[in-house]
């Protein structure tokens, strides 16, 4: 059953159902990663996607307003217009699920980053001020549109990330940036896990500002041209033309001893990080589950290699530190994962699988217990009536 | 004078019980309750407040926080987390009820670990200490507050600090991977680690820049950067406030984002002129500090980019340092600016509101009308690639009507300034000085959803008393 969606025409009406609402809602955007995490318990759908439209932009600023329902594509659009970026590069990985378009408020909820993240920071970084409707209807604004901002409890940081389940967002204000001049990707070929780390360490950790460190596995890389079959380690730079072309000749000096360093430019390089940044290297299986595992750096490869032997494929992002993982979709193969992921520490997001799945295992960590509690504490203070998708990230939970 | 809340009867009664249930959890040296030496935690950076506390406690470990916070949650004990006491908002400000858990000794830095870009560090490691520990590896932990040789980490956390760099490496909160906290319960929590992203709430995100309103921070992993190859800097003077601000938006509108902006205004030139003779042109009405990283060639390419733009706006003079000596002393006049001011004035409070930056011209306009209603001189200082201003309102601390002026003066320009569509405070905190001010920004509904959120943490509301919210609203 595909219960109707309500979509209230602006932030008035969309208060007004939440403070009527008695029973739990599913609150959405375009709907485009209902697919992720748990399957919410509810009967109803709220949806943000009638709130859209820029509100603000000043570039000379470097910032910019819209409403939650905003297509992201028109944002980046705009942006693009004044040579601007989204600092975090946010993934669409609406192709793992049933396609569609996400919106910003999708993105910010789901504190989604791409793989400039290992040098800029998350989504949530550069969140600046957010409006939403608490769980009682009350329209609250926390940040602003200032770049520096310390002013009270930062509800901006607990609401991004908080997928739905605290408040409904309706207008994020994001910090952005001037999209760099030129990019250059240094690629390695048939390096193995280790040897690729050891190669992304040296890159990050030098001077260069690399903004990209990706390795992809043999059977992640055969898409990308000249590879004869190798796998792939990647490094980009971003900057000033005439630093790329400097950054380049030094970094290349600076991998030589992990093999012949070749140099992908402009065009060809933004086409290679768009794939990375949108997981599709990935190439799932159609009834294969997706993972994403976040870890230190120097523990992917030992992700990799902990889950090959359940027929778990994958590459890695951000230097080694977020596994993107495909596998077989059963209980069995998501206990790996979380094994893998706990063993460092680390943290992992079922990404996609079958329903009963879902339902059944924990799509991502629980809190230490002092925390649990904290948090069912937190979340009543948002939304009292547990009205916001109920179960999305844990079972009985938000 | 600064209103608190009542201090709790039953508390002070038990006193001398309370210090004694303290001194159990302790090694002898690290509880004081002697008035004396009490004396030296009356105050933080905001020395116009003070009040001595029950007593301090000096614990050495996340061990020894965890009981005493078991101890005084139990008791019904406020208590007041410390750093450095380098606080500008009386973010430290004990109450007479309350013990101050002071953070200082430890000071352990507990792991490097180059290979992932991450140090682990206890709270009371200095701002400055994380940055040497891993300098010689020719690494750096970036925000840099202007109290780093002192400022310590967890209070970085907890007020969530900026500095002058942060235009391209942010504040705390972007350079954080994970935190120890002790609950008001005396729980010992980890939140984050050396992976990147959190699954779930943002917890790590929430407790940076909550000014110890929700838990005690005794452990932090910080993301530690390669250093930049150099970097220098250069300083261009203009005829008006305007032509600066303009010269701002223009570089930034050009795609060029420098590792720090920095705007003085005339009286700030002036008085950082006289103490520090950095060559800084006396003539002008505003002049700003622009600094870029790289190689040398990179470096030459980006300021010979800045001084074009700059020259556009009609300046008075523009200066590129022609080496890093050159570098180091157009920042020096900047570097001592606040205590070049406290050389031409007897007191000052330093507000830290922030601004839309296409408001500069205006804003500094209005704080000027306000200097002279007010009869008291004003120096602005601030990061104008982000708009977090720092006008230093000069006053004499002895003349209790000039301090009552000074501080009407301050909150004037804090309302002006969420007028202006920003906000009270963009990197000092609200601590107790800008408290009463939360109502000018939030409304009622909005700062209860905030309290609610710090009642989720702290149910009896023991953790920091008297701060970030206004009193009668608690």
């Amino acid at each position: 059953m595909t219960p109707a969606i309500e979509a209230p025409p602006d932030e008035a009406a969309l208060a007004d159902l939440i403070r009527a609402a008695e029973d739990p809602l599913a609150i959405e955007g375009n709907g485009t990663k209902r697919g992720m995490l748990r399957p919410v318990q509810a009967a109803r759908t709220v949806s943000v996607r009638a709130l859209t439209g820029i509100t603000l932009y000043a570039p000379q600023e470097l910032v910019i307003s819209a409403r939650a329902g905003t297509p992201l594509p028109e944002i980046e659009a705009a942006l693009a217009e004044r040579g601007q970026h989204m600092i975090a590069e946010p993934p669409d990985l609406t192709w793992l699920w049933q396609g569609g378009t996400q919106t910003l408020g999708g993105v910010v909820a789901a504190n989604l980053s791409g793989p400039r993240r290992i040098a800029w920071g998350a989504t949530r970084d550069h969140l600046l001020g957010v409006r939403a409707v608490n769980g009682v209807g009350e329209v609250i604004r926390s940040g602003g549109r200032v770049l520096k901002n310390v002013t009270g409890l930062d509800l901006c940081k607990l609401i991004a990330g908080s997928q739905g389940t605290l408040a409904v967002m309706t207008e994020a204000t994001l910090k952005v940036l001037p999209a760099p001049e030129a990019t250059a990707t240094l690629a390695i070929a048939g390096l193995d896990a280790d040897r690729a780390r050891e190669a992304m360490s040296v890159g990050l950790g030098s001077p260069y500002g690399i903004s990209g460190a990706a390795f992809l596995p043999v059977e992640a890389a055969s898409w990308l041209p000249d590879l004869a079959g190798r796998s792939a380690t990647l490094l980009r730079l971003e900057d000033f033309a005439a630093s790329v072309s400097y950054r380049t000749g030094r970094l290349r000096e600076e991998l030589a001893r992990f093999g012949e360093v070749e140099v992908i430019a402009d065009e060809a390089s933004r086409a290679i990080w768009r794939s990375v940044r949108d997981a599709q290297p990935l190439a799932p299986e159609t009834d294969h589950a997706v993972w994403r595992v976040s870890v230190r750096p120097t523990s992917g490869p030992g992700v990799l290699a902990a889950l090959a032997p359940r027929g778990v494929r994958g590459f890695l992002d951000w230097g080694g530190g977020l596994a993107w993982l495909a596998g077989p979709a059963d209980e069995a193969t998501h206990a790996a994962v979380v094994a893998a992921a706990m063993a460092d520490g680390g943290t992992w997001m079922l990404m996609r699988g079958p329903h009963a799945l879902r339902a059944s295992v924990a799509v991502i960590p629980p809190d230490p217990a002092p925390l649990a509690r904290i948090g069912a504490r937190v979340k009543a203070a948002f939304d009292p009536k547990g009205l916001f998708s109920p179960g999305r990230m844990r079972a009985g939970a938000g | 004078m600064l209103a608190q809340l009542e201090p709790k009867a039953d508390v002070l009664a038990r006193r001398d019980a309370i210090v004694a249930g303290l001194a159990a959890l302790l090694p002898a040296d690290a509880v004081i309750s002697d008035p004396l030496r009490l004396r030296p935690y009356e105050t933080d950076g905001l020395s116009a407040y003070r009040q001595v506390p029950l007593a301090v406690v000096l614990p050495a470990s996340t061990g020894e926080v965890a009981a005493v916070m078991a101890f005084c949650h139990a008791n019904g004990v406020r208590v007041i987390p410390r750093g450095a006491g380098t606080s500008l908002s009386g973010g430290a400000l004990p109450a007479a009820d309350a013990v101050v858990i002071g953070l200082m000794r430890m000071n352990r830095i507990i792991d490097i670990d180059f290979d992932n870009r991450c140090a682990v560090v206890e709270a009371g490691v200095t701002n400055i200490g994380i940055t040497k520990a891993v300098a010689e590896d020719g690494f750096f932990y970036a925000p840099d507050p202007s109290s780093q040789l002192a400022c310590m980490i967890g209070g970085n956390v907890n007020m969530n600090s900026g500095g002058a760099h942060c235009l391209k490496y942010g504040v705390t909160a972007n350079n954080l991977l994970g935190l120890t906290v002790v609950t008001v319960e005396g729980e010992v929590v980890r939140i984050g680690g050396a992976h990147l992203d959190a699954a779930g709430y943002d917890w790590l995100g929430l407790l940076t820049g909550s000014e110890g309103q929700l838990g005690i921070v005794t452990e932090v992993t910080v993301r530690i950067l390669r250093s930049p190859e150099g970097a220098r800097a250069m300083l261009a003077a203009f005829p008006s406030l305007e032509s600066a601000g303009a010269a701002v938006d223009a570089i930034i509108g050009a795609g060029v984002i420098p590792v720090a902006l920095e705007f003085m205004d005339r009286p700030c030139i002036h008085a950082c002129e006289a103490f520090a003779h950095a060559g800084y042109p006396l003539d002008a009405e505003a002049m700003l500090i622009i600094e870029v990283e790289g190689s040398i060639a990179e470096q030459d390419a980006l300021l010979a980019r800045i001084r074009d733009i700059c020259a556009g706006f009609g300046p008075i003079s523009l200066k590129v340092a022609e080496s890093a000596e050159q570098s180091l002393a157009i920042w020096k006049g900047r570097k001592g600016a606040f205590g070049a001011v406290g050389r031409i004035s007897p007191d000052y409070l330093c507000m830290d509101g922030t601004i839309p930056t296409s408001r500069l011209p205006d804003t500094l306009r209005r704080i000027g009308e306000m200097s002279e209603a007010y009869g008291l001189k004003v120096a602005n200082v601030f990061h104008a690639g982000d708009g977090n201003l720092h006008p230093l309102i000069m006053f004499d601390a002895n003349d209790p009507e000039s301090f009552h002026k000074a501080e009407a003066f301050g909150a004037d320009i804090l309302k002006l300034c969420v007028e202006m569509g920003g906000c009270l405070t963009g990197e000092h905190g609200v601590g107790v000085e800008k408290r009463d001010l939360m109502t000018v920004q939030f409304l009622p509904h909005e700062l209860a959803q905030q309290r609610r959120i710090k009642s989720a943490f702290d149910p009896d509301w023991l953790l920091n008393p008297s701060k970030v919210f206004p009193l009668e609203t608690v």
